[in-house]
């Protein structure tokens, strides 16, 4: 068994009540614990604090430019934006992001963004090549997100994807959607693939590079 | 470029004053490239920034406004919710008023003490009918008492939301007459965007294209003669009091729609310009005026 990989630059394992959990220095956004300035990452509130509480190789080392599909109300977008560099948070809906504002006030490299990840072109004019591209959007053609927002990843960057099985079929096994999802993913290679029970029923999280072109 | 889009390859600060924060949030949600480029290299590149670090304060203050105008706009939805109230608020009430009439007129011959308006209508309603005309004439008195109930509910609606999507301008004209100027403009937008000239005028459009048609003088006030700064005015100043109040109420508006903050100043500056004007009228003939207390 190789060992846990390290957790990127400013997040760190903290015991809160008498449990390790993941954490970040930031202003606090949902009344979530802390600790002096430690603010608790709930993996079952967040994917990608999932995915790193179960140790797959992510690559985020910190202070990385991130593209950020799917922020939603900005929990997990928080956290990033504590230990990452420019963090570029896109939403769709107008209500999560009133809750978003005030997040990303308090965090001057986070950019709220309300445009719809199905149309990258309405954002190419404000979001540079990034290192990581996070996607957690519950849409319809989650594969095709990705493919199309492929052209914001640098050659070396990471696509941290959470599928949500639910949000693409409701009929389909969870296990149909996945597969349909990776191959339909043609334009990455898929590095690592977990299922993120028991914190997040029915989704899977990948890590994946951009193919190379030959 | 054939559909109006900016060259490909252009960011979002190309052409935007630096200290434009309006224009650079209107670049960030109306812009498009067709792929994502260096922005920050580019920026600082065209001189828009000094520094990168310059370059992302600047590119978050941007993008920090045009999502809050935006989710103020998506959400201030609502505006569509207040238009359609207050419109049906009026409806309701006229209506009403109208089915009182004939209520009145119908109970007159059946009664000499008959009164009018909707209190009869109201009395009637609660009396008990004696033979068949009497019982029609009361079925009819009582959709004038629920009519007058809807009204005043919807109108409860009205006060309570005007406030919220509409502040300042609710503040300065009241929720009711806030939410019919946001009614006759068609939405808090388009109302936002209107010369202070056209609010003045709002719903006097009748008189104001008899006078465009140079058969009328110029119409000096539409439904903001409701108010009192315009209506409790001395007649001669009354023109001057409505364009002091539009002026007010189109920042409002404004401010409303752009930032949505309250300003409390606004209502100060109105009520020392208001105050002003009238000092005008009781300098011209120390008669009028009589709001005691301030005489000089």
């Amino acid at each position: 068994m190789t060992p846990a990989p390290d957790l990127p630059e400013g997040v760190v394992r903290h015991t809160f009540d008498g449990r390790e959990r993941l954490a970040t220095r930031g202003e606090p956004v949902y009344g979530e614990p802390t600790d002096g300035d430690l603010r608790l990452w709930d993996a079952g509130r967040s994917k990608l604090g999932a995915m790193l509480t179960t140790g797959m190789d992510t690559g985020l080392v910190g202070g990385e430019t991130v593209l950020y599909l799917g922020a939603a109300s900005g929990t997990t977008v928080s956290h990033v934006a504590d230990f990452a560099g420019p963090t570029y948070a896109v939403e769709f809906a107008a209500r999560p992001v009133r809750d978003l504002l005030p997040v990303a006030e308090a965090r001057p490299n986070l950019v709220p963004l309300l445009k719809d990840a199905r149309a990258p072109e309405t954002y190419a004019h404000v979001v540079e090549p990034v290192d990581v591209v996070v996607q957690d959007v519950a849409t319809r053609g989650q594969a095709r997100v990705a493919e199309i927002n492929r052209q914001f990843l640098r050659d070396d960057g990471r696509l941290l994807a959470v599928v949500k099985a639910r949000s693409e079929d409701v009929t389909a096994t969870p296990e149909d959607v996945f597969d349909a999802f990776l191959d339909d993913l043609t334009g990455y290679e898929v590095l690592e693939t977990a299922r993120l029970d028991p914190h997040h029923e029915d989704h899977l999280a990948v890590v994946a590079r951009p193919a190379r072109s030959e | 470029m054939n559909d109006g889009t900016p060259p490909a390859g252009t960011g979002w600060f190309d052409g935007v004053d630096p200290e434009d924060v309006e224009a650079a949030a209107d670049a960030i949600t109306d812009g498009n490239a067709e792929s994502p480029r260096d922005w920050p290299a580019l920026a600082v590149e065209s001189g828009f920034a000094e520094s990168e670090e310059a370059y992302y304060d600047a590119l978050h203050e941007a993008t920090l406004h045009a999502a809050r105008r935006e989710v103020r706009e998506r959400e201030g939805a609502d505006d569509r919710q207040l238009v359609h109230a207050v419109r049906a608020m009026d409806d309701v009430e006229r209506v009403a008023n109208e089915l009182a009439e004939r209520v009145a007129e119908w109970g007159g011959t059946r009664d000499a003490d008959a009164g009018t308006g909707v209190e009869y209508a109201r009395t009637l309603a609660d009396r008990e009918a004696d033979d068949p005309a009497g019982a029609a004439l009361r079925g009819l008195a009582e959709r004038v008492a629920d009519l007058d109930e809807e009204s005043q509910s919807l109108r409860a609606y009205v006060e309570r939301t005007a406030p919220e999507v509409a502040p300042n301008l609710s503040m300065l004209a009241g929720p009711v007459l806030a939410a019919r100027l946001v009614a006759l403009a068609g939405g808090l937008k388009p109302l936002a965007r209107k010369p202070s000239g056209t609010v003045q005028v709002l719903g006097a459009e009748d008189a104001l294209f008899a006078h465009l048609r140079g058969r009328a003088p110029s119409p000096k006030h539409g439904v903001i003669y409701v108010h009192e700064y315009v209506s409790g005015i001395d007649p001669a100043e009354r023109g001057s009091a409505a364009r002091a109040l539009a002026g007010k109420l189109s920042i409002a508006a404004r401010v409303d729609h752009y930032s949505g903050d309250l300003r409390p100043e606004l209502q100060a500056e109105l009520d020392e310009r208001i105050e002003r004007i009238r000092a005008r009228t009781r300098d011209g003939d120390g008669e009028s005026g009589g709001d005691g207390g301030t005489g000089q």
